[in-house]
């Protein structure tokens, strides 16, 4: 008996580089705050390439609070989606051509986000990275947690509460 | 004495970001703030259905509940979010402005407590709900 001989290094990065790239490239908003992703096998940490239009409060100078929030949010958002799409694009149910081509799946959908604001976001790069506490078919929870120079410094950290995208539209049941 | 509601105008349209939302204060008196941010394509964050992005959402209901803040007639200076829970109804319709009403309803010598609601055309039905605590500080 002899196991399956692995893929080439090329081609397993390639896969998933390109799905990573269609998930993050194919939202808009994403690109308009300059968040890009990193990615260390299935690990992914979100970068907030920091510019300007990023100041909340001029004097200081700080990012703007919200800024912050998104930054937490598509992590969250993108690091769970990223968490569940992995087996499929493994696999290749997923067809990343696809996907890159702008087919993407149904991404989560944010119920509530709750941002813990710790310091003052400084003008320069920030970095998150968020943990899927509970995965369920219908809700999910994460964790994300974001720094700048010091990862044990965090300036904010958040929790989420999300609907996850349902496979197929099924007749409804009462007490569903 | 110094207008309040004016300062808190000019300090939220300073804001870069909120330039860059295209933010606009429209009313702000003793605590209660409203901003309005135009729909616009770069804020997309569901490709598929035009619906723009929730952390957009959050950046005008931060923006909303700091001015909220700073326009209290107990506030003698700026303030800095400390924690802000949103609540998402529903999606906001692609294509319509999404208007914030905050109001600051308790305000101590350290703490302001906040709470806003954000919709679009259909008023009637929220897209978003907030809560949050900001830092009450001397200067700005």
């Amino acid at each position: 008996m002899s196991r399956q001989r692995p893929e080439p290094m090329q081609v397993v990065k390639q896969r998933r580089d390109a799905a990573l790239n269609a998930l993050v490239e194919g939202v808009p908003y994403i690109r308009f705050l300059g968040i890009e992703f990193d990615r260390r096998g299935d690990e992914l940490t979100g970068l907030l390439n920091f510019n300007d239009t990023q100041i909340g409060n001029p004097f200081l100078p700080a990012i703007h609070g919200g800024v912050t929030a998104a930054f937490l949010e598509v992590t969250s958002i993108i690091t769970l989606s990223w968490s569940f799409l992995w087996p499929d694009i493994e696999s290749g149910a997923i067809d990343v051509e696809q996907m890159a081509r702008g087919d993407l799946p149904n991404l989560p959908k944010t119920i509530d986000f709750t941002v813990d604001y710790l310091r003052s976001g400084l003008p320069r790069d920030a970095y998150a990275r968020a943990t899927v506490s509970r995965a369920g078919r219908r809700y999910a929870s994460v964790r994300v947690e974001a720094w700048q120079d010091n990862r044990s410094k965090l300036f904010a950290q958040a929790v989420g509460h999300f609907r996850m995208p349902q496979p197929t539209p099924k007749p409804e049941t009462p007490g569903d | 004495m110094v207008n309040k509601a004016k300062v808190a105008r000019q300090f939220i349209e300073a804001i870069p970001h909120a330039r860059a939302l295209g933010m606009k204060l429209t009313e702000i008196s003793d605590g209660t703030a409203v901003i309005t941010m135009p729909y616009d394509k770069k804020l997309i964050g569901d490709p598929k259905t035009g619906v723009i992005h929730g952390g957009a959402v959050s950046a005008v209901m931060d923006t909303c509940c700091g001015a909220a803040v700073m326009s209290h007639p107990s506030a003698p200076g700026g303030t800095a979010t400390m924690d802000l829970r949103i609540d998402y109804m529903r999606a906001a319709h692609p294509g319509q402005a999404i208007t914030t009403t905050a109001t600051c309803y308790h305000i101590t010598r350290n703490v302001a407590f906040v709470r806003a609601t954000a919709v679009d055309e259909d008023t009637d039905n929220p897209v978003a709900t907030a809560t949050g605590s900001f830092t009450v500080e001397t200067k700005f």
